[in-house]
């Protein structure tokens, strides 16, 4: 038996990993995996809430069952289409810029 | 006394730890890159701890699959080095470190200061493909669809935006920054 807070703990950590790469990381393809972190950390905070939804059934009324792990789900088409759209613009911005470094892309238009 | 669901969860947030850290420290993309799907496949034991073995299985399929193979190859193709460190960068790290462990320290004061007695239960969760696919298709449907534009969408963004650009427009020829 782990208790909820353990899980919300490693998300929050897995959180907090993910904001301070977004703002450390000069590479943009590391600043994206960034934000696949922050995704990834919350969606484990949806799956435990799903799962401590389904142990306290009945506190809950009103609520579908289970719609933690569905909501899981559209987070990832989320980030898929984060994905493919992000790298896309990457491998635009490598085309005109031929750098990866954000400090030198500051500029919207060339 | 360790159960072993206990056990289980604290090896697999160790690995999913180590992992977001390194992603941190590492300098060349492939390395994060390597621990990101370290940390995706240690959450995927964690779903399974919570019951959700369908969620366990498609976050290893897709994300650490497709998601993460999408990156790598973003990175062979564009031939990413080393990151170069700047003034900024240094400040930046100055004040994300100590702000990420004022952060990190904030949430969980909060969570284990208010948190329940109330457990989550190992198997206690029919997270089984059947349970989601009725969910997704009776009281999610219309989202369900409403994502489905939003990936055609991103596929034909992605299209454009990663296709060259006409040769034709020769008349303003683009600038090229050093």
């Amino acid at each position: 038996m782990v208790p909820l807070s353990y899980y919300l703990v490693l998300s929050g950590f897995l959180f907090a990993c993910g904001v301070t790469g977004f703002l450390i990381k000069r590479n943009i393809i590391t600043i994206f995996m960034s934000i696949e972190l922050m995704l990834n950390g919350v969606n484990l905070s949806f799956v435990a809430f799903a799962a401590h939804w389904h142990a306290v059934k009945g506190e809950l009324a009103g609520l579908v069952p289970l719609s933690g792990q569905v909501f899981v789900f559209f987070v990832m088409v989320v980030a898929a289409a984060e994905a493919a759209v992000g790298l896309a613009i990457i491998i635009a911005v490598y085309r005109t810029r031929e750098t990866l470094n954000v400090d030198q892309v500051n500029l919207l238009k060339l | 006394m360790l159960s072993v669901h206990l056990i289980l969860f604290l090896a697999f947030g160790a690995v999913a730890v180590a992992g977001a850290v390194n992603l941190l420290a590492q300098t060349h993309p492939i390395n994060s890159a390597l621990s990101l799907i370290a940390v995706m496949a240690a959450l995927a034991g964690e779903y399974l701890l919570l019951g959700a073995e369908f969620v366990a299985a498609v976050q290893v399929i897709v994300y650490a699959g497709a998601i993460m193979v999408l990156f790598v190859f973003t990175i062979m193709l564009l031939n990413a080095g080393v990151e170069e460190r700047t003034e900024g960068s240094r400040v930046a790290v100055l004040f994300g470190i100590p702000g990420m462990l004022l952060g990190s320290l904030l949430i969980a004061w909060v969570v284990l200061r208010h948190s329940g007695t109330e457990a989550v239960a190992a198997g206690a969760l029919p997270g089984s493909p059947k349970t989601i696919g009725r969910l997704l298709f009776h009281e999610f449907l219309l989202p369900f669809e409403i994502t489905s534009i939003l990936i055609l969408i991103a596929i034909m963004g992605a299209v454009v935006l990663a296709s060259k650009p006409p040769a034709s427009s020769t008349d303003a020829p683009a600038r090229r920054v050093n």
